[in-house]
């Protein structure tokens, strides 16, 4: 016990609970969203892409020449455009799902309160709903590449399935630095700004849609800076079978840190938040 | 009775409008991050696809004449986003204001009529819209994409485009049940913006019906219109697609007035 | 001021108001008392104009809502059951706007507002948000805000529900000061302490219909005695008991938690219940209230 004059917290962010047990305790309470949500789903995060594909891949493409000296070693636009398309859909997916339900739960339904009053933790809290949105983006970008699969785009078998680890990365990446962000987050507008100056800019800028190179010296190296264009080029030089090692592991080390430090802020944040 | 004499309303329909725009007016001032940042996205676009895809090819055939990648996907871009503003202030925006914030019961319980709120909820989209398109416009001659005076009637070309999606989409939003049934707009949104020759030319559907079925959508009216006037490559083709999309705005202020007097009018 | 005949409307197969005759004077306040569902809002929107009628005849300041809707609403005001403020503007601007709808030009908007927030006592809330109001001011503003047209007629749907017992008071007083300024008040209510305090006259409607009309006094005099004699027995016994205590009044009723005995001499009725041996647990004699009234027309309580 603590032995502090101070009246305790009654919640501490770490909680009582082991962080398995925490997790396993929401198991059934995402499960019940994801039944009453998944459908939703379908059309934004696996049909729209799909036409983004469609367009700019195949048709756009169709007007592109395939050289890979332009296109960082894809033979034609479309096995150029694919891998950034779904890294940078991860993204989109993992921001989605942290904005508007994070609001959700401390504001409008007050999920958070309600299980704050139970054994749970709010490390707990953050630990399953980052698990869960990230489980959701594993699955989209899965379901994607599989489909994609049969068009010729990829070189190599392992390439696309460590590629898709790398996707899920840009998903954790996300998932927890936009769950700090909300969980400070008073009105709704500042999601509408998040959009049109984060995923917006980062979406047609990281490399996705064209080198990066293309963009003049100055503007690539800040291109390159940006957390997307980690998971763009490591989804893609995976996908092509152009691996540099030594980068790709720089990759995964971004992309990592910022889940790690996306994650102690969440936990931070949220405390703050819940706390008053 | 032997004469029935009809009491005119308070407001005149123009008044009742102004007074619609005037609230949302008053709302938007303390929301000018949005209202900002909104003409970024276009322009975001444009520089990207624009310029940054537009370093992989070379020149695209429109009625015959070779033009840049840019001078291109711009004029896409300024019909695309009156297309995209207008839909979300009529679909997510109204569906708000008619199911959660009861916005429009209040309304109605002064002299204002559903066909005022129908009129002043478009008006007010078709300004802040225009504001948007008139920026792009200048944005687009400053990178030197527009060639024809001609450009400068793509300004209302733009509000014809927003005015055409905006009756359509909210008459459609009257028809919602729940935030799900928005995926469906999501379904028809997509392909529209990316399939209206926006990114590339109408030629890449090839010659069968495919091509004849994009051209008969509305989007693809506004995207070849406004892509006329800013190349300066007139031809008979935008009065079709003026007519088009009058036709349009029209049909669907008819339905949105009879729907809403159906909804809240009960 | 408003005139109905044989009034009635349909939702579909559902008739929620099955042909009612109303009459509202000029400057008096009347009311509609009944359970919820007994079509009390449903005859409040038709005569806000907003509802169209399905049947019979509706007049309202001598005019057909049906094709002078606008011109009457210009000379309504409306509080509806459910606050409709607009959460995206603040407290004047809600005031403001809301008279620019009614075609008031800038200044006199500006004027009025300002008075009517005084009015509401929430003067120093004018640049807040909606949402930081508690519900007792949102009531209150609401209210301002149907006052902004200097309305004839004022339709109150519910107006204290889900308040607290001291915010109902301080709209009970602002609706006095209304009714003595010459506003006709139209009331409807599920609480027969409001009925009583704010209405001149009123009706008692249920199931679409309207079963009694009067003033509060009038209405109690006719269909209940002077006082009520309240007996509380132990779970479960009520039922049994009522025939032991069944001469002592002119009539009883049994609640789930009491028996109710209707009698001029309430005092006598408690008496003769302890000396038939009975003991309940406890007794209260009190005067009849509208409540009463209601339980005698329809069979049921107001509070279900």
């Amino acid at each position: 016990m603590a032995t502090t004059t101070r009246p305790a917290r009654t919640t501490r962010p770490t909680g009582t609970l082991s962080a398995r047990e925490g997790m396993a305790r929401q198991y059934d309470y995402w499960l019940t969203v994801l039944k009453r949500t998944w459908r939703g789903g379908v059309v934004s995060s696996f049909l729209t892409p799909l036409l983004y594909v469609v367009a700019m891949g195949v048709l756009l493409g169709g007007f592109i020449e395939g050289d890979p000296d332009t296109l960082e070693g894809a033979t034609s636009y479309l096995a150029f455009v694919v891998p950034g398309l779904v890294a940078s859909h991860a993204m989109t997916i993992a921001v989605s799902e942290s904005t508007y339900p994070v609001m959700g739960a401390i504001k409008w339904h007050k999920t958070f309160y309600a299980q704050l009053a139970t054994p749970l933790a709010v490390r707990d809290l953050v630990n399953a709903f980052v698990a869960f949105v990230v489980f959701r983006v594993a699955v989209a970008c899965a379901v994607f590449m599989l489909v994609l699969a049969p068009f010729g785009v990829f070189e190599t078998w392992w390439g696309p399935v460590l590629a898709w680890v790398g996707q899920v990365l840009v998903g954790s990446a996300f998932a927890s630095l936009t769950f700090a962000y909300s969980a400070r987050l008073r009105s709704e507008e500042g999601f509408g700004l998040l959009f049109r100056l984060g995923v917006i800019p980062l979406t047609l800028f990281s490399g996705a849609f064209f080198p990066v190179a293309n963009l003049g010296p100055v503007l690539e190296w800040l291109a390159r800076l940006t957390p997307l264009w980690h998971g763009v080029s490591l989804s893609r030089m995976l996908c092509v079978d152009r691996v540099d090692w030594s980068l790709a592991l720089l990759h995964v080390a971004v992309l990592a840190g910022l889940t790690v430090v996306g994650w102690v802020l969440a936990v931070r944040n949220l405390d703050k938040r819940l706390e008053v | 009775m032997a004469l029935v004499q009809r009491i005119p309303a308070p407001l005149t329909p123009a008044a009742a409008t102004r007074m619609l725009v005037l609230r949302n007016y008053v709302v938007y001032r303390g929301a000018w991050k949005l209202f900002v940042t909104g003409f970024l996205e276009p322009v975001f676009y444009l520089f990207s696809i624009g310029i940054g895809v537009g370093r992989l090819i070379d020149t695209f055939e429109f009625h015959g004449e070779a033009i840049p990648y840019a001078e291109f996907v711009a004029p896409a871009m300024l019909a695309t986003s009156a297309f995209n503003g207008a839909l979300l202030d009529s679909t997510y925006n109204v569906f708000f204001k008619l199911k959660y914030e009861k916005l429009y019961d209040q309304m109605l319980a002064t002299p204002l009529s559903t066909g005022d709120i129908a009129r002043g909820e478009i008006a007010w989209g078709l300004m802040r819209g225009s504001v948007y398109s008139a920026a792009f416009l200048v944005v687009m001659a400053l990178m030197g994409l527009t060639h024809s005076w001609w450009a400068v009637l793509a300004l209302p070309a733009t509000v014809l485009i927003a005015f055409a999606f905006s009756a359509v989409c909210m008459a459609v939003t009257t028809w919602m049940k729940s935030w799900q049934d928005f995926d469906k707009i999501q379904l028809a949104q997509m392909p529209l913006f990316l399939f209206s020759a926006t990114f590339f030319p109408i030629e890449a559907f090839g010659d069968g019906a495919l091509r004849w079925i994009v051209e008969a959508t509305p989007l693809y009216r506004g995207v070849v219109l406004c892509r006329e006037l800013t190349t300066g490559v007139v031809t008979w083709e935008s009065a079709i697609s003026v007519v088009y999309l009058v036709a349009m705005g029209i049909a669907g202020l008819a339905v949105v007035r009879r729907r809403l007097d159906a909804l809240l009018l009960t | 001021m408003i005139s109905a005949r044989g009034l009635r409307k349909s939702f579909g197969d559902f008739e929620a108001v099955k042909g009612i005759d109303v009459e509202v004077r000029r400057g008096e306040a009347f009311g509609f008392l009944g359970p919820n569902g007994a079509g009390k809002s449903s005859t409040m929107r038709m005569i806000a104009s907003v509802s169209p009628v399905s049947g019979g005849q509706l007049r309202i300041l001598g005019m057909d809502p049906a094709t002078d809707g606008p011109a009457i609403r210009g000379r309504l005001g409306v509080c509806p059951q459910e606050d409709t403020l607009d959460n995206e503007l603040n407290v004047f601007d809600n005031l403001y706007i809301y008279g620019r709808y009614f075609g008031i030009d800038r200044a006199t908007c500006r004027e009025r507002a300002q008075e009517l927030l005084e009015f509401a006592q929430i003067t120093d809330k004018a640049k807040a948000k909606v949402e930081d109001l508690s519900g007792g001011m949102k009531r209150r503003l609401t209210i301002a805000r149907s006052l902004i047209n200097r309305p004839e007629v004022l339709l109150l749907d519910e107006p204290t529900t889900g308040l607290d017992p001291q915010a109902r008071h301080v709209l009970w007083d602002q609706l006095f000061r209304l009714k003595q300024a010459g506003v006709t008040l139209v009331i409807t209510t599920h609480y027969m302490d409001e009925a009583e305090q704010l209405c001149d006259r009123l009706v008692v409607m249920d199931k679409g219909l309207i079963a009694a009309e009067g003033s509060p006094r009038e209405l109690i005099d006719a269909h209940s005695t002077r006082e009520v004699a309240e007996l509380r027995f132990g779970v479960g016994e009520h039922e049994a008991l009522a025939g032991k205590v069944e001469d002592l009044g002119e009539r009883v009723e049994v609640l789930p938690d009491r028996l109710l005995v209707y009698s001029d001499h309430g005092e006598d009725v408690v008496t003769a219940v302890l000396e038939r041996g009975l003991h309940p647990l406890a007794t209260l004699v009190r005067r009849s209230t509208l409540e009463d009234v209601f339980l005698r027309l329809t069979g049921r309580s107001l509070a279900d």
